[in-house]
């Protein structure tokens, strides 16, 4: 992607002279990592990419990303971008958001952009809590959950952010972790390549108020035999040795196959046009079914800047109009 | 309705008057505005002054028959300036009984009320909650009462026409105004090329409803009922070419115009809402001029897209009514954090809350001065009245982009939809309006985005996609100049008071304010949005009594013209009506420690000029009766 005029950046090129001011120990840290990784691998200018946040720990991200960046209000970040993408459709439009962010205060502009497919990259992070504002449920966390706003548990149910996008006609999904890095770099390099809506969602340890959070499938013991990654064109597979499969059985639900079985494994297709596979996985219960990382979902379709670029270039086309002419429009009389 | 002369020679006489005020009232179904419009196009045309004011209910169709369901549009026109659709009626059209139950109590003494019969039967009567037939128990006494069954008639007239009975039926508006266009001289065909346009694809449409005007026009003609004609002479009116303009459009307009002057494209992000939305309908057909707009999901995201068009340079709008700025407060402080050009405009409408979404009021200039958090100056501008929207909307548009703050525009639901002949700018004469984007650094240069302008205290327009000058901004507090993140106690006083400052300092550039009348005197009358017309025509006649009393109009809310106060302490009493509890009143009594005498009314319904004339003629008895003691 690089070219002659254009100078190649590294990671460091992306680092601001900010101090980075979350928590030691956050999992922020090395989602910023990957993320820098990724964007030096991108092939862009530091000023050709935009980055928008809205409110909470996760959106401090924008100040230590030497691009440009807006620290917007709660929740708003996809509307402000949406706002950026159509009014600039060169720029490279992220949204750094959280849990609260884009599940709670910002969910209608979620799901609005995710219908529209403006081409904007989302990185939603996951911790399952309140952060920032010291440890509340978010719409995210287990239900049951004990927090200081849910002394004896909480009674929501969480979403599936990943279920919630495909409902929304979401055409580029994922799920990466904090501690994954590579992969995780891999994936936003992925969401940068598709033209529409990308979302990731990224499962970030809050080592403050909600931690371990994820342990139960990220520490090494546990990882091989309770992460399923979803690799394109190939079977869903999992365990230490691949010795796990996912298939869909007459009613399609996923049942854990092994052994002679192996074979009846669902074979992964990110780009297919029902997304009911990809529901399921994203519904599957954490207690009794691996957790999928990687790609859901990747069908590319045309976006809203497109199409409203392409009404703007015809209605042109179509139509010269002078501003004398735009004013003295309709009956006009003249007195003398 | 003043005659003036009495002239011979029409089959049925003819009399001259100096101006008229007409009121068609009907279901919401039988087209009414549709009427109201075709008769102010062909007035316009005709060279009357006129002046417009539709009401109707927020119910699309309100069960046909019933009062609420009823709507009306009134109109006035003239051979002088005038500066408001009228108070009372001279001519009511009531297409039912209960049009004419809403609207008779305002019809002037012996004026003409053309009744449509068709629908008296004990069921139209029980929906308009009339007890007994108001036709024959002498409550249409006083009144020159022409009573046409124009159901009846227009089927006649449409005997040989191949559409439906209920088609037909709907012709029956055009009837009335064919009878109308007899009675007061208007030529036809205006209306006969509107029609024909509008429903280009559906000849027998057209060919029906020309044929029910016509056939109402030959009625007028030939009946006995209806015995004389009136003309109303051309308005002198300033040369030059003119066009006839409802507020919301003209609006449209000025923001399209500045944009084009200053070169940057609009992005307009907006919600549907009444009495806003034909701000969204009209900018989307500007596409071809590069106008983008986007039907967000709700005013947040309205206000968002357009706050984030504005960060990438265009030209970011909004527009909405009273709720819809209560939804964007938030938004609009961070626009004031960024410092960034943003406009908004708000149509205001009766509240509180949902309120009355079709009815007008000015009770949203504290939530546009004040509704948000922490200190959050932006700039406050007026339109007065259709046509003065379209230099509002030029000016916000100028202000915004010179002095990088967000603007809110209040016009209302009267200016929204009223409508008024429009004398058409010359294109070359609009003011320039210059856009600086920050240009590229320069390598190894940290770019200051908060470094600023020393005469207006805006900061650089700095768009993404320009080298050289990635910089990061938002809503927490930053330091002057670098724009870095700053909990420093000294930076914040100083960041408050110089974004109230740079608000502040947009009053060097405004010209001084133009009295109506003497700038010293008894009696000040202070005005802003859409009061103009009926408080001028209201001192007007005072001042033509003889009284030392003169009125002037702020289309500057925030910040307010530096002589203001001086103007103000000519006077013996200022006097401020408005459509709230005193809002500016408010204001200014705590600005400048002025005596401001509120006159607030908040019903709904504009001013009536003569309900401010008999207000002021008070005060003004007061003040010199003060005098004299």
């Amino acid at each position: 992607m690089t070219s002659v005029d254009k100078p190649v950046l590294s990671k460091k090129d992306y680092k601001t002279d900010q101090d980075v001011r979350w928590c030691p120990g956050c999992g922020d840290y090395a989602i910023l990592n990957a993320v820098q990784g990724a964007f030096a691998k991108l092939g862009k200018q530091l000023h050709e990419t935009v980055i928008i946040s809205g409110i909470g720990c996760s959106s401090r991200f924008p100040y230590y990303m030497e691009t440009y960046g807006f620290h917007t209000i709660h929740g708003r970040a996809p509307a402000v971008a949406t706002g950026v993408k159509v009014a600039n459709p060169e720029l490279d439009v992220w949204v750094v958001t959280g849990d609260g962010d884009a599940m709670s205060i910002g969910g209608n502009h979620f799901i609005h952009a995710m219908r529209r497919n403006v081409g904007l990259k989302i990185l939603m992070f996951n911790n399952r809590i309140y952060g920032l504002t010291k440890g509340q449920y978010s719409p995210t966390s287990e239900q049951g959950k004990v927090t200081k706003s849910s002394p004896l548990g909480s009674i929501d149910y969480p979403f599936s952010p990943i279920a919630l996008s495909l409902g929304a006609g979401g055409t580029f999904l994922a799920r990466g972790v904090d501690v994954f890095g590579a992969h995780l770099e891999e994936l936003v390099g992925k969401a940068s390549a598709h033209h529409g809506t990308a979302m990731i969602e990224i499962y970030q340890n809050c080592n403050i108020f909600n931690d371990g959070a994820f342990k139960g499938f990220t520490d090494k013991a546990e990882r091989d035999e309770r992460i399923l990654y979803l690799e394109h064109g190939r079977p869903l597979l999992f365990g230490a040795n691949k010795d796990k499969g996912i298939r869909f059985d007459a009613n399609f639900q996923p049942q854990i196959v092994t052994g002679g079985e192996l074979g009846s494994a669902f074979v992964w297709d990110e780009t297919a046009v029902n997304a009911a596979p990809a529901m399921a996985l994203a519904t599957m219960s954490e207690a009794d079914f691996p957790v999928p990382l990687g790609v859901f979902r990747r069908r590319e379709k045309p976006t809203f800047e497109a199409g409203m670029r392409a009404q703007v270039a015809a209605a042109k086309l179509k139509k010269q109009q002078s501003l004398r002419d735009l004013l003295y429009a309709g009956e006009i009389w003249d007195v003398k | 309705m003043t005659t003036t002369t009495t002239t011979t020679g029409h089959d049925k006489g003819l009399q001259d008057l100096d101006q008229v005020v007409i009121r068609f009232a009907g279901d919401s179904g039988d087209g009414m505005q549709l009427t109201g419009d075709q008769f102010t196009r062909t007035t316009a045309l005709m060279g009357n002054d006129i002046a417009t004011f539709p009401d109707f209910p927020a119910e699309i169709r309100a069960p046909a028959g019933t009062l609420p369901g009823v709507s009306a549009f009134q109109l006035r026109f003239s051979s002088f300036d005038i500066h408001t659709p009228g108070d009372a009626p001279d001519v009511l059209v009531a297409m039912n009984p209960a049009a004419l139950k809403v609207h008779l109590k305002e019809l002037k003494r012996d004026g003409i009320l053309l009744l449509n019969t068709a629908s008296f039967g004990p069921l139209d009567l029980k929906k308009a909650k009339y007890d007994a037939d108001p036709r024959s128990d002498g409550s249409l006494s006083g009144w020159r009462v022409i009573e046409v069954d124009l159901e009846a008639r227009t089927r006649e007239a449409l005997a040989s026409s191949p559409l439906d009975t209920r088609s037909k039926d709907r012709c029956k508006n055009m009837y009335a105004l064919g009878i109308l266009y007899w009675m007061f001289h208007r030529d036809m065909a205006p209306t006969e090329k509107a029609i024909a346009q509008k429903f280009a694809k559906k000849p027998d449409i057209v060919a029906a409803n020309l044929a029910a005007m016509q056939a109402g026009h030959a009625y007028a003609e030939t009946t006995e009922i209806f015995q004389t004609a009136y003309r109303v002479a051309p308005a002198p009116m300033q040369p030059g070419t003119y066009r006839n303009i409802m507020g919301n459009q003209a609006l449209c307009l000025g923001l399209v115009a500045a944009a084009q002057k200053a070169g940057i494209e609009v992005f307009l992000g907006s919600y549907p809402i009444t009495p806003a939305s034909d701000i969204l309908h009209q900018l989307s057909t500007y596409k071809h001029l590069g106008v983008v707009t986007f039907q967000a999901e709700d005013e947040i995201a309205a206000v968002a897209s357009a706050i984030g068009a504005s960060y990438a340079g265009k030209l970011g709008v909004t527009s909405t009514s009273g709720p819809g700025l209560a939804l964007k407060a938030e938004a609009i402080g961070l626009a004031v954090m960024a410092e960034l050009p943003l406009v908004v405009l708000n149509v205001q409408r009766a509240g509180p809350s949902t309120g009355m979404p079709t009815k007008t009021q000015q009770a949203d200039l504290l939530q546009a001065m004040f509704g948000r958090n922490g200190e959050s100056p932006v700039a406050v501008l007026a339109a007065s009245t259709p046509a003065d929207a379209f230099e509002v909307g030029y000016e916000a548009v100028r202000i915004a982009i010179e002095h990088m703050v967000p603007v809110v525009v209040l016009s209302d639901g009267y200016i929204a939809n009223g409508s008024e002949p429009w004398l058409l700018p010359d294109v070359d004469k609009l003011p320039a309006i210059t856009v600086k984007y920050a240009p590229p650094g320069a390598a190894g240069v940290k770019f200051e985005p908060y470094a600023r302008d020393p005469k207006t205290l805006a900061r650089p327009w700095a768009r993404p996609g320009t080298p050289g000058l990635v910089h990061r901004i938002g809503g927490l507090e930053k330091q002057d100049v670098t724009g870095n993140i700053s909990y420093d106690p000294d930076n914040h006083q100083h960041m408050i008071d110089t974004r109230a400052q740079k608000v502040a300092n947009i009053a060097d550039g405004l010209p001084p304010l133009v009295a109506f009348g003497e700038r010293t005197g008894d009696v000040l009358v202070l005005g802003w949005g859409s009061p103009r017309g009926a408080i001028t025509a209201a001192v007007q006649r005072l001042q033509k009594q003889g009284h030392r009393i003169s009125a002037a109009f702020l289309r500057h809310l925030n910040p307010l013209p530096k002589d203001l106060g001086e103007l103000m302490r000519g006077f013996r009493r200022v006097v401020l009506p408005e459509l709230n509890k005193g809002q500016l009143a408010m204001l200014l009594r705590a600005k400048y420690l002025i005596d401001v005498h509120s006159h607030s009314q908040v019903n709904g319904q504009p001013f009536k000029s003569h309900d401010i004339e008999s207000h002021l003629a008070k005060v003004v008895a007061e003040v010199t009766q003060e005098v004299q003691r």
